[in-house]
């Protein structure tokens, strides 16, 4: 049997199909039901054994050749219909991207947590009081009897009372200091906290505002001293700053509610407008410290006779305006939707102290 | 508190220069906060002679000079009628800026002669208004620094004025010499004997005195003076009235002066009566009330009864310790003074200088404390002043009560001092220390001196051991871990919830802002707020008299200023404290969103679309989720005032409030300014529930191997029917088998109504079941799919649409 003109044939057919239905009809006409070779190998059944054995093994062969070549010619097919689509399929991809709100926490927020991260690696707790605070809380039991010169300065809100209630009217707190009293008194010595909040002064200028917040700290047990507190803002003040050297000066001063007290101040540099921590010649107050007064602890129903420790307090507000060179305080509570964007930060930057609080 | 350092030097016997006197004081707690050293723009000038003066060739008033200057011979031309050869002068050279004349010196050309700079007249050196001529000096090298030449001869004119911060706890350092003190103890120099003198009086004070037994105990427990008969009360001499003039006091009469000097130098305010305008003896009494009082300072004051004050027969001549009285003050004409030295109860002084709103240097002092025990060593150091500068006679002391007892002594334990500083100043070096300070030991006992009134206890000393110590040189020493290992968590579970809804609303694309706690009383009251409770009693503007009833004024006051710079399209929040009351703990934790205008920006996808109750309702439900509440809650229209009464909803677990969303009420929005409409959401973080299971185990995941079967239907419902109400519904129809059910469509309005019946709208729910332990037949579906419709139905009053 001779097949090689019907190979000649069909290949031929395969190789000039130019799309997927003329391949298929020659498909049909060699190996369909009713195709050439189907024919032929239909008629096998009626040869001798010996004339059927080679006319078979030739079939056979020819039909995997026809087979494999329509198969690569259908596959070259698709390929050229898919890359004349993707050739249709342009598009302009400098076109914006589909919109996308980015939203930012706020700098005082931010500057919250990484004080939290801080203190928390030194075993600092967050604890918490309220805005409108008795003035024993507020005053009386930090050791500020009520003519204290001391009182007067705070310049206190003070809240309505009405007609026919006679006690003093509560105030909004001047200070986070309160939180001292009411942490001891709650958890008792030793302790460690933080107390992060807002506090109020009557005060409103070009560099002041009738609320900011602050940061009280407290830690209270057998032998805690103020070579400890001044550690604990050295250390405080290269973590939070992130910067290696940092240098903090002491200074005696004065707090009713502590003794020794000292306010301390920051080196700095001031170049072209902006503020460099840790080098230059000038100093920056950034909080007022000291060891907690015995008549405080007392207040508090921890012994003083048994326990002694640090307090300190520093401006939020002033810690993110130095960190982040944010110039204007006024600015912090205006909600200018540039300034937030300006200054805030990404929700997922969340300051921890394995990956570096403001990385 | 200002000084001078030649006053400081009065006191103290030192050679420590003016910069570690001020680093001294800073460290001392008497924080420096200025320093005018008008040494500073002298320092360029030298001595020089003039050795040859001839007439300019084309100038009849000029002359050309030779001088002998550090640097050699020069000419200089100069117009002083005095410049003449053999006098010494103050030499300013080419380069140097000369203050008087506001002007740096170049070489000069002056008709036609060079001249090398100039010899300066005491206004060119803003030394005096002298102009006459050029400075002449008795004495001085050629050479010579002209401020070290001023430091011999004039002092007074070199002097720096150093203003320090006085901290409330340390009258004693509202006088210089409190204040050498301190510096003496610090070893800077040694604080000099101040000697009383023991003045005879000649005959009884014209004037007596006599305090009312109602002040005897408490307002003033001792008044003292003398009357000083036959005095001159002209200028001050030069000394005293440079010793005011350099803290910025102008000097008035040596009398006058007199009184400020011992107010500054020795904190001992005074006060000088003219003795010829006393009629009678002078009572210290409560006022009755109403009486008006002309004060130095030419203002009348109205009395209110009780406060105290000093009067005579013909009303009141003082506000005792806080202001003297015009009419019995004393000038030119005065020749009997009587001095007034008492000592005053700080806080009765405080109350009634509040009250009158007068703040003098007196009332600054009593109300802190002055020396209760120097009274009358004041009133004697005065009166012999008086004496030396004005002349006359003192009589003898006329007083009544006596100085208050300050004894009291506290236990100095070294050890205690060491263990709360940290730091190892030796016992004796403690001890010195405080007898440094004036006081007094017995054993262990500590006695503060009179003039501290703000040693309460042995804390005390330790401050003022640590102080002088100096705490700048102190250590930091490493704080141990409470407890050794890797710390706990330390924020509470509402702390963290804080944190997780602010994250997630950043997330969610909202900017975080911090708005004020207070707001206006319209805004409050538009929110459930603005009661007297909340009221603050001194708000500093109307914007901001009441605590904030909610967060959501304050972020619509935001978002009607950012509207006006021109920003419509805003998500902002805030998560913060909230004020239901006036007492303490009245407050909560909210966090609210607010969105108004679009969505997104124009863009060419159409993106841009006015964000409605379902963002809002969408959002609020992530922060839900974040917070950890359960997916199944109630939604009702409970509403505040403020919110929209048809497009607004509150999140509820049984009675427990937990959110609201939806759009803020259009007639809030134009009462505060806001170009709406505006949706928004409040969460009130601590409603949410706390997870009952405390593990970090997840309960284990249970996943069928069997095919889920999704059925939807569709039903038609009156149009107020509520979609949660089918939903819920549907749920319940088999809760074994039915998995989830989700709305995924509705048709309403005119169209719909057309094909289903007026008031009637369609919802489509899809149900996914999910078979457990064997795969459902048609049978199983079709039992759950008819148990569906039922309870749908009935819940709904509705049908299956067919």
């Amino acid at each position: 049997m001779d097949t090689s003109a019907l190979r000649a044939k069909f290949l031929g057919a395969a190789a000039a199909a130019s799309d997927e239905a003329a391949l298929e009809e020659v498909r049909l006409a060699a190996l369909g039901k009713k195709g050439e070779i189907s024919a032929l190998m239909a008629s096998l059944g009626k040869m001798e054994p010996e004339e059927r054995k080679a006319a078979g093994a030739l079939l056979n062969i020819l039909r995997d050749e026809i087979d494999s070549a329509l198969r690569a010619k259908k596959a070259a097919l698709g390929d050229a219909a898919l890359d004349a689509r993707l050739k249709s399929e342009w598009l302009d991809v400098t076109m914006p991207a589909r919109p996308r709100r980015i939203g930012t926490i706020h700098p005082v927020s931010q500057v919250m947590e990484e004080l939290t991260a801080i203190f928390a690696d030194m075993g600092f707790a967050v604890a918490e009081g309220p805005q409108v605070e008795t003035d024993w809380y507020n005053f009386d039991a930090l050791n500020i009897p009520p003519e204290h010169p001391a009182r007067q300065e705070h310049d206190t809100f003070f809240m309505h009372r009405d007609a026919g209630d006679d006690r003093p009217p509560h105030v909004l707190r001047t200070h986070t200091s309160p939180v001292q009293i009411r942490a001891m008194t709650e958890k008792g010595a030793p302790i460690r906290v933080i107390a992060p909040g807002r506090v109020y002064r009557m005060d409103m200028d070009q560099t002041h505002t009738p609320m900011v917040h602050q940061v009280e700290g407290l830690a209270i047990g057998k032998d805690i001293s103020m070579a400890n507190l001044k550690w604990v803002l050295e250390e405080f003040c290269r973590a939070f700053f992130e910067v290696d050297k940092v240098e903090l000066r002491f200074r005696a001063s004065h707090f009713p509610f502590t003794e020794p007290s000292a306010e301390v101040d920051i080196r700095y540099s001031n170049v072209g407008g902006q503020l460099r921590i840790g080098e230059g010649d000038k100093w920056m107050e950034i909080l007022g410290s000291g060891m907690v007064h015995p008549k405080v602890l007392a207040a508090a129903g921890v012994d003083p006779t048994e326990y002694q420790g640090f307090a300190f307090g520093m401006g939020i507000d002033r810690l993110a305006m130095l960190k982040y060179g944010i110039p204007d305080l006024r600015a912090f509570f205006d909600g200018d939707l540039r300034w937030l964007r300006h200054y805030g930060f990404a929700a997922l930057d969340m300051p921890d102290l394995a990956g570096g609080l403001s990385a | 508190m200002k000084f001078s350092l030649s006053w400081l030097k009065d006191h103290l016997d030192t050679t420590a220069d003016l910069d570690a006197i001020l680093y001294a004081l800073t460290d001392l707690g008497l924080e420096v906060e200025e320093v005018v050293n008008p040494a500073a723009k002298l320092a360029p000038f030298t001595i020089a002679r003039i050795t040859h003066a001839e007439q300019h060739p084309d100038a009849d008033k000029l002359r050309v000079c030779r001088v002998e200057t550090d640097e050699g011979e020069k000419q200089i031309v100069c117009g002083a009628p005095n410049a003449r050869a053999g006098i010494t002068v103050v030499l300013c050279k080419p380069g140097d800026y000369v203050p008087g004349i506001d002007v740096t010196l170049g070489i000069g050309k002056i008709r036609g002669v060079e001249s090398h700079g100039m010899m300066a007249s005491e206004r060119e050196l803003e030394l005096s208004d002298e102009h006459n001529g050029i400075i002449e000096l008795s004495s001085g090298e050629v050479g010579q620094k002209f401020t070290d030449w001023l430091a011999v001869n004039r002092p007074a004119v070199v002097d720096p004025m150093i203003h320090i911060k006085i901290t409330p706890n340390r009258p004693d350092a509202l006088g210089v010499r409190g204040i050498a003190r301190d510096l003496a103890a610090r070893g800077l120099g040694t604080l000099k004997p101040m000697p009383i003198p023991q003045i005879k009086g000649g005959f009884a004070s014209p004037v007596q005195v006599q305090i009312d037994p109602a002040l005897r105990a408490k307002g003033c427990p001792h008044f003292a003076g003398r009357t000083i008969r036959g005095v001159k009360n002209a200028a001050s001499p030069d000394w005293l009235a440079q010793r005011l003039k350099a803290i910025g006091l102008r000097p008035i009469s040596v009398l006058v002066d007199i009184t400020n000097y011992f107010t500054f130098g020795l904190n001992r305010p005074l006060h000088v009566f003219d003795v010829a305008k006393v009629q009678g003896a002078l009572r210290i009494a409560p006022a009755k009330g109403g009486e008006e009082f002309l004060a130095l300072d030419g203002k009348t004051y109205t009395l209110r009864a009780g406060m105290m004050a000093i009067s005579d027969d013909a009303g009141v001549e003082s506000l005792a310790g806080i202001m003297g009285g015009e009419v019995s003050g004393c000038s030119d004409a005065t020749t009997d003074v009587f001095l007034e030295s008492a000592y005053w109860d700080p806080i009765t002084i405080a109350t009634t200088g509040r009250a009158l709103k007068i703040n003098s240097d007196a009332r600054y002092r009593f109300e802190r404390g002055v020396d209760p025990a120097f009274t009358l060593d004041g009133l004697d150091l005065a009166a012999q002043m008086i004496l030396d500068l004005c002349g006359g006679e003192a009589s003898d002391i006329a007083q009544d009560g006596a100085p208050i007892d300050t004894a009291r002594a506290y236990r100095l334990d070294p050890a205690r001092v060491i263990s709360l500083v940290g730091m190892d100043i030796p016992a004796e070096t403690q001890r010195k220390t405080l007898q440094d300070l004036g006081f007094t030991l017995n054993g262990d006992m500590a006695t503060p001196p009179s003039w501290r009134p703000d040693v309460l206890g042995e804390a005390d000393l330790v401050e003022e051991v640590a102080r002088i110590a100096s705490l700048t040189k102190l250590q930091g020493k490493p704080l141990p871990r409470a407890a050794a290992g890797v710390p706990k968590p330390i924020l509470t579970p509402l702390q963290i919830r804080e944190r997780t809804a602010r994250r997630t609303l950043a997330a969610l694309g909202y900017n975080e802002c911090v708005t004020y706690s207070f707001i206006d009383e319209a805004a409050a009251a538009m929110f459930g707020g603005g009661a007297d409770a909340t009221r603050v009693d001194n708000p500093i503007s109307s914007e901001m008299t009441h605590l904030r009833p909610d967060l959501l004024p304050g972020l619509l006051r935001a978002a009607a200023r950012n509207q006006a710079r021109g920003f419509a399209d805003l998500a902002l929040f805030e998560v913060g404290p909230v004020f239901t009351g006036g007492e303490p703990g009245d407050q909560h934790i909210q966090a609210s969103g607010l969105l108004i205008g679009s969505i997104a920006p124009r863009d060419p996808y159409g993106s841009r679309r006015i964000a409605d109750t379902f963002d809002a309702k969408a959002d609020v439900e992530a922060v839900l989720a974040a917070l950890g509440a359960p997916a199944r809650v109630q939604i009702s229209r409970k509403l505040a005032q403020w919110w929209h009464p048809g497009r607004a909803g509150v999140i509820g677990l049984g009675p427990n409030q937990i959110a609201t969303f939806g759009e803020v009420h259009p007639r809030i929005l134009a009462d505060m300014g806001v170009k709406g409409p505006a949706v928004a959401f409040t969460v009130l973080i601590a409603n949410v529930p706390l997870p009952k299971v405390k593990t970090a185990t997840k309960p284990a995941l249970a996943l069928s191997d069997l095919q889920a079967v999704e059925r939807d239907f569709a039903f038609v419902v009156d149009a107020g029917v509520e979609a949660l109400v089918a939903v819920n519904a549907a749920i319940g129809a088999d809760k074994d088998l039915i998995e989830s059910v989700r709305l995924f469509d509705q048709f309403t309005g005119e169209r719909a109504e057309a094909q289903m019946g007026a008031g009637k709208k369609s919802i489509a729910l899809g149900v996914r079941l999910q078979p457990q332990g064997k795969t459902l037949t048609d049978a199983e579906i079709e039992a759950v799919s008819a148990k569906v419709i039922e309870t749908v139905t009935k819940a709904t009053g509705g049908s299956l649409r067919s």
